[in-house]
C-alpha cells in the first residue's frame, strides 16, 4: 500500500466507526449536527477541496464537485426539515471514498503485478575485467561486438551470439514455454531468457535498446496507448453521462413540482430535490472507466505471459472477432526445414543407402545435402570419399570407397545408366535417387514436415470459433493440398508468388458478409509484411530474436508453436467477453437505480452502494483478464 | 516527433480529462493518455517546441484536473 492509501484507508476507518458510534449518541439540534461534521469532514474534506478547485477551474461537471453538491444538499435538506438524518451524506461520502479507495488499491495491485509479468529488464551487464571477474555496468553502455560474460541465474541483458561456454536458457518470461533451450558456441542467445547452468561468454550482436528485451518492453508498454472501440465507446459515453445525468437530476429537481403546482397540488420540493440529489451520486462514471480499460490491461499482460505480445487493446479486439484465418505454409505450418521423410532401398538396407547418399553429398552446402546430414549425423566415418563432382541441375557423383556413386534426379540416374524404378507413393517432396556403379539402389524421399502441434491447432482454432482456415504457399498445388488434407485446412492454394498471397488475402476480405468477420493472417513474419499489414490483424509466429517480423505484424507470438495461436485467439475472446459483461452489468445497475431513484423507491443509500458496488465487482473481474489461459 | 511521459493520476475519468485537454492544446497532433500505464504519448505538430508545448499541456490538464501531474 502506497502512504496515499494508508492515509485514505485510515481516514475512512474513523469516518465509520465515528459514524457507528454517533448512531446510539441520543443528541438532537446543533450539537448533533456538529457531531456529525466530524467524521463527514474526516472523511470527504479533499472531496470539498476539489470540489471548490473545480468551480475555480469552472469544471461544473467534476465528480468531486457533484459528490459535494449531493451530500450538502443531503444536510441541508436535513437541516430545512429537521429531520436530523446527516448519517445519510456522511455515508454517501463514505462509500464514494471506499470505491476510491479500493479502486486506488486494485489498480495500484494489478500495475504492479503485470510490471512483474513485465519483469525480464536487465539491470547490468557482465563485462570481462582484467582478472577474468566480472564487472557490471550499465547495459546501455555495452557497444556491439563486446563479449559479455552471463552467470547462471542472470538474465542474458542484450542480443548476441555465444562465444564459449554452453547452457540451457529459461525463455519463459518471452515465450511462455517452460521447457529451457540448450544453447552452446555459435547459437544466438537472446536477452531477456535467463541463464540456468553454465557461465557463457557473449558477443553481443545489437545494442540494448534495440535488443529482444527492449522491444518487447516497449511494445507492451505502447500497447494501451492503441485503444480499442469499447475503450473508445465507454470515453465518449462517459463525456455524455455525466452531463445527461446532471441534467436530468436538474429537471427532477425542477419539472415534477412545478407540473404539480400548476396542477394545483401540494409541489412536495423536498422530496424532489432529494431525488435529484440522489442523481448526483450516481453520476460518477467511475466503474466504466476504470474497469474496461483495467480488463485491456490485464488482457494484455495475461496474454504475454502466454508469450503472445499484442501491440495494442484494438488488436486485441480484433483478434477476438476472427473468423478467418490464412496461414503461410512454410515456417508457420510447417517447420519450413527438409527432413528425409521416407527411404526405400532396392537392395541395400536403409540405413546403408542413407550412408551412401550422405557420404556422396558430404561437400554439398544445398538444403537437400544438409537434411541428408542430419538424417545421418556419424557421416564423417572413415570411408573415402573421393571424385566428387556436381552436375549441374541434376546431382552429385562421387567415387565412395572405390565405387562409382550417383544421387540426384532422374535425369542423372539416365547419365549413369541406371534404371529409376518409378515411386507411386510420394507425389510429392524431392525424390533422391541414389546409383551404384551404373545400378539403381533405390530412392530417399525429402520434404518439408508439418509441425507437431499443426492439426491440433486448426481442431483448436475451430473450438474457439474460427469457421475457415486457408493455407497459402508457394509450394507445388500437390503439396499445399496434402499438407491442408493432413491437417484439416479447409482450403489450400498453392503456386503463389507474394503478390499473388496479398492479391488472394484482398479477395478473401472483399468475399466476407460483414467487416465484422475478421480475418487474421500467420506467416513468419519474415517475406510476409505486405500480407501481414493488409490483414485484418497480422500474425508473426517465431518472432523470439527477429525485430523485423515484431516490426510488421499486430500480434507477435515469440515462439513458433501454433497451439499458441488458439491460446491467443481464446485469451483475446474470453477478455472480450469480460470487457462486454462490464459494460452492460455497469451501464445496466446505473441505469437501474437512476429509475428506482427518480421513482424514490431508492433512497440516497442503495444508490451509492449500488454504486460502488458496481465499481468493485467491475474491477474484479477486470483483473480475471490477467489469469486467462 | 512523438514523445512519451510519464504521468500521475487518481482515477480513470481524470485521466480522460486530460487527454481531451492535451488534445486541445495547440501544437498537439494527438495525445493519448493510458491511465492502466500512467502515460501520456504526445505526437506534436511539425515545428512545435515540445517543451513549450507539454508546459502548456500540463496547465490545461492541471485546470481540468487539480490533482494530476505530468513528468517533464
Amino acid at each position: 500500500m502506497e502512504p496515499k492509501q494508508k492515509k485514505n484507508l485510515a481516514r475512512i476507518l474513523i469516518a465509520a466507526a465515528l459514524t457507528a458510534a454517533l448512531h446510539f449518541v441520543p443528541v438532537t439540534g446543533a450539537p448533533r449536527f456538529a457531531l456529525y461534521m466530524i467524521p463527514y469532514l474526516t472523511v470527504g474534506y479533499d472531496v470539498l477541496r476539489k470540489a471548490f478547485e473545480g468551480i475555480k477551474n469552472r469544471q461544473p461537471l467534476d465528480e468531486c464537485l457533484l459528490m459535494a453538491v449531493a451530500t450538502i444538499g443531503a444536510i441541508a435538506l436535513a437541516l430545512y426539515q429537521k429531520s436530523g438524518d446527516y448519517a445519510e451524506a456522511v455515508a454517501v461520502m463514505l462509500f464514494y471514498q471506499i470505491g476510491e479507495w479500493f479502486q486506488s488499491y486494485a489498480v495500484g495491485k494489478s500495475r504492479r503485478s503485470i510490471s512483474e509479468l513485465m519483469d525480464i529488464a536487465p539491470d547490468y551487464a557482465n563485462l570481462e575485467g582484467e582478472d577474468g571477474r566480472p564487472v557490471r555496468v550499465d547495459p546501455d553502455e555495452v557497444e556491439v561486438g563486446t563479449v559479455i560474460l552471463v552467470q547462471p541465474g542472470e538474465k542474458v541483458p542484450i542480443d548476441g551470439v555465444v562465444v564459449s561456454g554452453a547452457s540451457s536458457l529459461d525463455t519463459a518470461a518471452l515465450t511462455g514455454e517452460s521447457a529451457p533451450r540448450d544453447v552452446a558456441e555459435g547459437d544466438e542467445a537472446v536477452s531477456g531468457c535467463i541463464n540456468l547452468t553454465g557461465v557463457l561468454r557473449v558477443r553481443t550482436t545489437k545494442e540494448f535498446g534495440e535488443s529482444t528485451v527492449s522491444k518487447v518492453l516497449e511494445l507492451i508498454e505502447d500497447a494501451s496507448a492503441r485503444k480499442s472501440h469499447s475503450e473508445n465507446f465507454i470515453s465518449k459515453f462517459a463525456r455524455v453521462y455525466t452531463p445527461a445525468v446532471v441534467g436530468s437530476a436538474l429537471a427532477l429537481a425542477l419539472l415534477p413540482p412545478l407540473g404539480l403546482l400548476l396542477a394545483g397540488r401540494a409541489p412536495g420540493w423536498g422530496t424532489w430535490l432529494y431525488r435529484a440529489l440522489t442523481f448526483l451520486v450516481i453520476s460518477c462514471p467511475c466503474a466504466l472507466v476504470i474497469s474496461i480499460p483495467l480488463s485491456f490491461f490485464a488482457g494484455l499482460g495475461g496474454a504475454s505471459r502466454q508469450g503472445v505480445l499484442i501491440k495494442g487493446s484494438n488488436y486485441l479486439e480484433t483478434l477476438s472477432e476472427v473468423k478467418t484465418v490464412v496461414f503461410d505454409k512454410t515456417g508457420t505450418l510447417t517447420k519450413g526445414v527438409f527432413e528425409v521423410t521416407a527411404i526405400h532401398p532396392e537392395h541395400m538396407d536403409e540405413r546403408q543407402l542413407l550412408h551412401l547418399a550422405a557420404h556422396v553429398e558430404r561437400y554439398s552446402t544445398h538444403p537437400i545435402a544438409s537434411s541428408l546430414r542430419a538424417a545421418y549425423p556419424d557421416e564423417a566415418d572413415g570411408c573415402s570419399v573421393e571424385d566428387v563432382e556436381e552436375v549441374a541441375g541434376c546431382g552429385i557423383t562421387a567415387r565412395v570407397n572405390g565405387s562409382a556413386a550417383a544421387v540426384g534426379n532422374e535425369r542423372l540416374m539416365e547419365r549413369v545408366g541406371a534404371r529409376v524404378r518409378a515411386c507411386e507413393l510420394h507425389r510429392d517432396g524431392t525424390i533422391l535417387h541414389v546409383a551404384v556403379n551404373g545400378e539403381y539402389e533405390g530412392h530417399i524421399v525429402i520434404s518439408d514436415v508439418v509441425k507437431p502441434h499443426s492439426a491440433q491447432a486448426i481442431a483448436a482454432l475451430r473450438g474457439c470459433g474460427v469457421t475457415r482456415t486457408v493455407m497459402l504457399t508457394g509450394d507445388r498445388q500437390a503439396v499445399a493440398a496434402r499438407v491442408a488434407g493432413e491437417l484439416g485446412v479447409d482450403e489450400a492454394h498453392g503456386e503463389l508468388l507474394p503478390q499473388d498471397k496479398v492479391a488472394r488475402v484482398e479477395r478473401l476480405l472483399d468475399g466476407r458478409s460483414s467487416e465484422r468477420e475478421r480475418l487474421a493472417f500467420v506467416g513468419d513474419g519474415i517475406n510476409d509484411a505486405p500480407v501481414l499489414s493488409r490483414a485484418d490483424v497480422g500474425i508473426a509466429m517465431g518472432a523470439m530474436g527477429s525485430d523485423a517480423a515484431i516490426e510488421a505484424a499486430d500480434v507477435v507470438l515469440m515462439d513458433d508453436d501454433p497451439l499458441k495461436l488458439a491460446t491467443a485467439v481464446r485469451i483475446s475472446r474470453k477478455c472480450l467477453r469480460i470487457v462486454k459483461e462490464n459494460i452492460w452489468f455497469a451501464i445496466g445497475i446505473k441505469l437501474a437505480c437512476l429509475a428506482l431513484g427518480a421513482l424514490g423507491l431508492a433512497g440516497m443509500w442503495l444508490a451509492i452502494f449500488a454504486d460502488v458496488g458496481v465499481m468493485v465487482l467491475a474491477v474484479l473481474n477486470a483483473i480475471r483478464c490477467m489469469y486467462l489461459r | 516527433m512523438k514523445k512519451s511521459y510519464k504521468i500521475d493520476v487518481d482515477c480513470a475519468a481524470c485521466a480522460d480529462k486530460m487527454e481531451v485537454a492535451a488534445n486541445r492544446t495547440p501544437g498537439v497532433r494527438e495525445a493519448s493518455v493510458s491511465f492502466m500505464a500512467l502515460k501520456m504519448k504526445v505526437e506534436f505538430e511539425d515545428g512545435a517546441d515540445p517543451d513549450a508545448v507539454m508546459r502548456e499541456v500540463l496547465a490545461n490538464c492541471k485546470r481540468v484536473e487539480s490533482d494530476c501531474e505530468i513528468f517533464l
